[in-house]
This record gives structure tokens, sequence and C-alpha cells, in this order.
């Protein structure tokens, strides 16, 4: 039975899907806040997994809220803080819970969280996550051994289009799709050009493509992320826009610009939707699909 | 050529390990600590100095040939009594250095180093880690550069989404090995060989610890 994800990524619709971040503690209110605001907007949300190295409330717990508040959590995965077992596991747990979508990424490095002196234990790579979800449908674990009851999942992964050099991670991404990525989210893009450039040589795999959409909240953040964050990329004109956005009226800017970006896409075709990280932000998710014309 | 690459721990730490041990005889080591400065006859006579400023008698010093070696032991006999005084002999070799003394003369040791990796010398004191001695070798398939140690990672299917410019995300110092592996494939017209999808390690090749004896005749 395919997930109500699936469904929505296989009709051919613009799918729209989002992030809810666990919280630092077990009080779960601004969690269940944000996934009672989003539920019924977006087509599914991702439940990030010890987000840069930060521990947090884990991506199961929070996707199992998502589920029982009614929302389509996308259970991301990383391989950072797991072997093989306890990932096999935790699959397990999800899919006889009606989890049924996951995200499957290698992580960050435990250097860059809040635990610096912790192990990082990468005993599989996102490539091999999602041949493990593959073998695990088929009713086998990853030793070959029958499973008294196999697993659902529709399986993703993410891609990086304006990394450099960009090469290495094409052959990543075509190996990702090899071992069973149904969907692909990318990192943030803010280039329609170098994106369009990107799908056209994307669009030959039988893949779904969500562009990456990150929220800018200032002209800072968008200098912040060019220089510290890997694979991202603000151009000068959308920088200099949200400078120039009146006092106070930087978050408006960035809604406005994330609006126009998404309705662009929606608009020319240009991937199968959108992948929105409002991160911090994300009672302010409706206000972008607003803009964009979706709700 | 490859060597033992050590950082000496923090003083604060170094005098932690003596707490209570008063009389401290100092081993140093003449090849791989004395090549990176760090347990060689200079850092050795320092690290007496300071350890004397700090209240502890030095019963004696030394930097012994190769503090690995299975004849150390006779080697520091001369020193017997004067180690005999000492409560403890602080040892400015790497581990292996510290662990042969420990077996061969059955006093306590103390390292006064962190063992940081085998380090292969790359350019004029320039060492680098490039094998983690992992007993499942992969570089037939990456062009002769091990992604297991290279890659902070150890991923063995190409980059993680953190690479930037060609460096590592941990460290924009360190070069991502997937860049390289791919320049060198690249190189050699075998990316065929990058493309190739590669199952979970086995990461098991040589259970620890690793244990060999050469066949008898």
């Amino acid at each position: 039975m395919p997930s109500a994800f699936k469904k929505a990524l296989d009709s051919g619709k613009f799918v729209v899907t989002s992030e809810v971040a666990p919280s630092k503690g077990t009080n779960l209110e601004k969690m269940a806040h944000h996934v009672e605001l989003l539920k019924d907007k977006v087509d599914a949300m991702n439940v990030t997994d010890h987000q840069s190295s930060v521990m947090r409330f884990p991506s199961l717990g929070g996707a199992l809220l998502v589920k029982e508040n009614g929302g389509e959590p996308i259970l991301q995965m990383t391989c950072r803080d797991r072997n093989r077992l306890a990932l096999q596991a935790d699959l397990m747990m999800a899919s006889s819970r009606g989890i049924n979508n996951v995200l499957c990424l290698t992580g960050d490095s435990v250097m860059l969280g809040d635990h610096k002196a912790a192990k990082g234990v990468f005993d599989l790579d996102s490539s091999q996550l999602l041949a493990a979800v593959r073998t695990m449908k088929g009713g086998k674990d990853m030793a070959g051994n029958d499973l008294d009851g196999d697993v659902n999942f529709c399986a993703g992964a993410i891609v990086t289009p304006e990394a450099n050099p960009i090469e290495p991670q094409l052959i990543k991404f075509e190996k990702k799709i090899e071992s069973g990525a149904e969907f692909i989210q990318t990192q943030a893009v803010y280039d329609m050009d170098n994106f369009k450039r990107f799908m056209e040589y994307a669009r030959q795999f039988d893949v779904k493509i969500l562009a990456g959409i990150i929220l800018l909240t200032s002209a800072g953040m968008a200098r912040f992320m060019n220089k510290n964050v890997a694979g991202v990329m603000v151009p000068q004109p959308l920088i200099d826009e949200m400078a120039a956005a009146p006092k106070g009226g930087a978050l408006k800017k960035g809604i406005e610009i994330c609006g126009r970006m998404i309705a662009q896409i929606k608009e020319e075709n240009i991937c199968d939707g959108v992948h929105i990280m409002a991160i911090g932000k994300e009672e302010v998710v409706p206000d972008i699909m607003n803009a964009a014309g979706l709700i | 050529m490859i060597r033992s690459i050590t950082r000496q721990k923090p003083m604060n730490e170094i005098e932690h390990l003596l707490d209570g041990m008063d009389r401290i005889f100092i081993i140093g080591c003449g090849t791989c600590t004395t090549m990176t400065r760090t347990g060689g006859a200079e850092q050795v006579a320092a690290m007496s100095e300071d350890l004397s400023s700090r209240g502890k008698v030095i019963t004696g010093t030394t930097v012994v040939p190769v503090a690995c070696d299975n004849l150390t032991a006779d080697i520091l006999s001369e020193y017997g009594s004067r180690m005999n005084q000492a409560d403890a002999l602080l040892v400015m070799s790497c581990a292996y250095g510290v662990q042969t003394i420990g077996t061969q003369l059955g006093q306590m040791v103390v390292p006064a180093q962190n063992t940081l990796f085998i380090g292969k010398e790359n350019a004029a004191g320039q060492f680098n880690e490039s094998c983690t001695q992992c007993g499942t070798c992969v570089i037939g398939e990456t062009g002769g550069i091990c992604p297991v140690t290279a890659c902070h990672k150890g991923l063995v299917n190409g980059p993680c989404g953190g690479t930037n410019n060609g460096k590592c995300e941990i460290d924009s110092n360190k070069d991502c090995a997937w860049t390289l592996i791919y320049n060198r494939l690249n190189e050699l017209g075998r990316l065929d060989v990058m493309r190739t999808y590669k199952k979970p390690r086995n990461h098991l090749g040589e259970p620890s610890p690793g244990k060999f004896n050469i066949p008898a005749d």
C-alpha cells in the first residue's frame, strides 16, 4: 500500500513538503503546533534527525507525533549515529507504526554539532541505506535473513545542484537513484537558471525532484549561507533585494521571494514540487504557500 | 617512510596522570618523536625542567634510540637504579614505545603524548594519514587514494553533501577525499569504477586486536 506522500508524487500534482524540527527536550508543544498548522496544507512533513549534529528529540519520535496528529511524515534518517543493526531496527519500528516515507542521508559530522567528542558511526552511507530499505521491502534484512513482516517505504535522498565541483555529487546522485531513491529533495536553490540546467540533466532519471526552498530572513543570513553552507549560493540581486527591505520588513520580503520562486517553478514546470525549509520559522510556511498562489 | 605522529598532552593532564607520584624518570625516543619534535632530547630536557618547577623530583632522563624496539629494555638497563627509584616512567615516545617499555620493565608508565596517526611524509615536514589499516583495502577502486582514511566519514560511494570547493566540511584546510579521487580517476579515464555502487564495508576485516604470526617454514 503506497504512502499518501507516494500517491501525491505519482499523481503528477505539484508536491509541497516542509519540515518540522524536533525539540531539545521533551516539550513537544511547539512541534505539535507546527504539525497542526501544516498538516492539511502540505503533502508531507520531514522530521529532521539531530539536524547539524545537535542532539534533539529523535526523528522517529517526531515522525510518530506527526502521524498521531494526522500529518504525513517523512522520516529523516542519517547514518551518523546508528550502525546497520540500529538503522534496520528503526526502519521496522517506523514502518510498523505507519511511517512509510524515509529520507536517507549520510549526516553531518559530529564535529559540527553540540556533542563534538561523540563517535561518528557512518557504518553505511546514504546510498547504502537506500539499498538497505529496498532489501527490507523485499522481506530480507541486510544479512539476507528473512523478515517476519517486511517494511513499506517510499525512500528518498538529497542532492546539491550547486555543489562545486558538481561532477562527484552527480555520480553519487545517480548511485542514490540506482539504490532505490524514488524522490530527491535538493539543497536550497536560488538561481533558477542554474537549477533549470540541473533539471535538464536530472530529467533523464525516473525520480521525482523537489526543489529545496530555504526562507531568507535577512541579507545577513544570505551572506552567511554563501560563506558557510556547502552548495548554497544566493545570487547578489537577491541579497540586495533583502537588504533593501524596509526596517522590520525582511521576513515579509523573504516570504515574498520564496513565494515568487515557488510560483516560477510551478508555472514553468521546472520540477515536480518544492521542499520548503523555513528554518525556525515554520509558522510562516502557509504565508509562503499563499505568496506562491498554492493556497 | 612512515612515522608515528604524536602531540604532547596538555601539562595539566600530565600533572593529573602523575598525581601522587613525586619521583619521575623521563624517557624520550630517538626516532619518531625526535623527528616530530615532541619527544627528542630537547623536549625531554624541557619536560624535566617543567616538572621540576612543579615540585617533581626527576631521578634521571634519557633518549632511547627506538622506544618500540625489543632491545629497549637492555638499553635502559644501565639506568636501572635511577628508574627503580622513580614512582613512574614518563615516556615521551608514541604509544607503541610506552607499551613496549611498560611491558618490558614492569614499572608504572605514563604517556606524555597522544598518538595521533601513522603518518606518511609527503613533503619535507608534512605528514598525512593515508591508511588506517582497516583490513579490507578498497583502494583498487579509488585510484589508489583511501577514502576510508582520507574521507572524514570513511564513505566509499562518493562525497557527502558537506564537501565545499574540494575541501572537507570539518576543516577547510583538509582536502575532500572524493574530489581527489574523482580527479585522479578522471585523469586515468576510469570514472567507471567510481560510478559502481560499493556494498557496505566489512568493518571487521581483522577484528581488533589484530594479531599475526609469520608462518613456520
